[in-house]
């Protein structure tokens, strides 16, 4: 039995629903298998500026996770253009460029940018990071910063606009809707969430950088139901992330009202983590009769729910 | 088990354990089987490990642990310090057990053809990570004069880090104060003005590493170390296990010990 695994995303149509989550990708994984056998591929966040990145240690494990401070460092966009893109272009899957900036006027100027270069599919808007307009808080903490920076991004490009939410905010729905209302196309949910370890031999904290942000398995049932909250608030499509390991995970994020999933921190424990989930998943749907994915998507929705997964 | 594709560089699978053996009183030797990957695996480059036990106990990330033999009979070796929860998971795995790993990965030492001898200056465990090299330079008839330091005559290992490559070796010690800088800067002022090295190559000590740059500069002598740092992926991708290298135009840059090292030139290298 063939399943028909492509799913729609806005305006894109992806050959399968597996991506990788931003920062844990690079084209370096091609080393361990061929990339293009992908939905996508995201890079890891573009800053308009240089950043050094943050104090060492940047990871820190848990028993079951893992906490990151890494500071997004990079050589900035203009760097970025110039060579990263033509290392990009070597793959034929759909390239999702992942921005980060410090304030709103340069999320549209690095928006605008992007949209005039060539070989990009789509935006995925970080709004997680510090808005130092705000205080340093992250744009997606509250409806209106969220939306401020999702209606300059939506201004400034005319490509795809997905916009990757932070769990760090107490109204995951309220934050949704205003990224929706403000020209969003697809909801990319969660960001990780911000944690802490301690070394008790020292009395320090674990990061160089203190708190940083929890991915991994421990992190899955939080981040599943800010999907299945998220599905429920709004009708464009969501990607759903968050301690996805393997087929049954994705199985359970599509289930929860995701049209497609990233994969992250598996990453690092098995670099074929992401064609393994998708081997997984198309056995999944055999084994269940299902002819195409996006049958799944949304089927542990509460019955009253009129999102696209409903429809 | 491969978990990947053939014919990819960097290998994801698991490997049957052929030996698990303690080496002294700290140390742990652990083989596997994998002779494909054995056969492109070059001295300096490290596999990143799954340390759980065979009853899947052990950290959550990978540990990165170097190679310390590459074995004709298709066997890959590790030299483990046994101190934390992933090298004592790794420790209680036996033979028939599976290890998980991933590479091999990173960028190795350097043997140039004309070179006639090198010095190799190791301490603790990083010898581990040399040893290949020796092997390697002994198969092209490169000689090496090899200067260990251990704590004790009993932690040396110098069997497991000679093998059958012929190296001559001048052990130093705590115990008996021939290890400190001083002593070691002279025996190896004596080993450079008798016979003098094309290279030389250090792991495992800042002290020692900070002193070999020094007097290789001294004397205009290439060389390269290698480096350690914590790891996330691995592979280049998460940018956790950087340290500040000199680049060729004299500026600093950070550098990811997984893929532009673990090995690094001994000049570039700033002390840690």
């Amino acid at each position: 039995m063939v399943v028909d695994l492509s799913v729609r995303l806005g305006r894109l149509t992806l050959a399968n629903p597996i991506m990788p989550a931003s920062g844990t990708f690079g084209p370096e994984l091609a080393q361990a298998f061929d990339l293009d056998r992908l939905g996508a591929l995201v890079t890891k966040s573009i800053t308009p500026e240089f950043r050094e990145g943050n104090a060492l240690p940047r990871v820190a494990e848990t028993e079951n996770g893992l906490l990151n401070s890494i500071g997004i460092p990079g050589k900035g966009l203009d760097h970025f253009i110039e060579h990263g893109m033509p290392e990009w272009r070597r793959f034929a899957a759909p390239l999702v460029v992942s921005l980060s900036a410090p304030t709103v006027a340069e999320f549209a100027r690095a928006a605008a940018r992007l949209a005039r270069t060539p070989g990009i599919a789509a935006i995925e808007a970080n709004i997680s990071c510090p808005n130092l307009e705000e205080d340093g808080r992250a744009f997606a903490m509250l409806p209106k910063t969220a939306a401020a920076a999702v209606a300059a991004l939506r201004r400034a490009s005319s490509l795809p606009l997905w916009v990757k939410l932070s769990p760090n905010t107490g109204d995951i729905a309220a934050v949704a809707r205003a990224c929706e209302a403000a020209g969003a196309e697809v909801l990319v949910v969660a960001n990780t969430i911000l944690g802490l370890a301690i070394d008790i031999e020292t009395g320090r904290p674990k990061l160089g950088a203190g708190m940083g942000g929890f991915s991994g398995p421990a992190f899955k049932p939080i981040a599943l139901r800010l999907v299945w909250q998220c599905a429920q608030a709004v009708r464009i499509p969501i990607i759903g992330v968050g301690g996805i390991m393997n087929a049954a995970d994705a199985v359970e994020s599509l289930m929860a009202g995701a049209s497609a999933v990233q994969v992250g921190t598996a990453s690092f424990i098995h670099p074929v983590a992401m064609p393994q989930v998708l081997e997984g998943l198309e056995e999944f749907c055999q084994r269940k009769g299902i002819t195409r994915i996006g049958d799944l998507v949304g089927v542990a929705l509460p019955r009253q729910v009129t999102g696209m997964a409903a429809e | 088990m491969d978990l990947g594709s053939a014919g990819f560089a960097v290998a994801d699978r698991t490997c049957a354990v052929v030996e698990s053996a303690a080496v002294g009183r700290r140390y742990h030797r652990l083989e596997v089987a994998a002779p494909d990957l054995a056969a492109r695996t070059r001295p300096g480059q490290f596999y990143h490990l799954l340390c759980r036990d065979a009853a899947g106990n052990g950290p959550f990330l990978r540990r990165p642990m170097s190679v310390w033999r590459i074995g004709a009979e298709g066997r890959l070796g590790f030299l483990l310090h046994v101190k934390g929860l992933g090298t004592s998971a790794l420790a209680r795995l036996r033979a028939g057990d599976q290890l998980s790993l991933v590479g091999p990965l990173g960028q190795g030492f350097t043997l140039r053809p004309g070179w006639r001898r090198i010095l190799i200056l190791a301490r603790g465990v990083g010898l581990a990570t040399l040893a290949p090299l020796t092997e390697a330079a002994a198969a092209r008839g490169i000689a090496v004069q090899a200067v260990l330091s251990a704590r004790a005559p009993e932690d040396l290992m110098a069997a497991e880090f000679a093998g059958g490559s012929g190296a001559i070796i001048d052990a130093v010690y705590d115990t008996d104060g021939t290890s400190e800088p001083p002593a070691v800067e002279a025996l190896l002022r004596r080993r450079f003005a008798t016979a003098r090295p094309d290279a030389v190559f250090t792991c495992g000590s800042n002290r020692l590493f900070q002193l070999l740059q020094r007097l290789a500069a001294e004397y205009d002598i290439p060389g390269e170390v290698a480096l350690e740092q914590q790891m996330g992926c691995g592979l280049g991708m998460c940018f956790c296990c950087v340290r500040p290298i000199r680049l060729a135009d004299g500026s600093v840059a950070q550098q990811r010990v997984c893929t532009e090292g673990p090995v690094f030139d001994l000049q570039q290298a700033l002390a840690w």
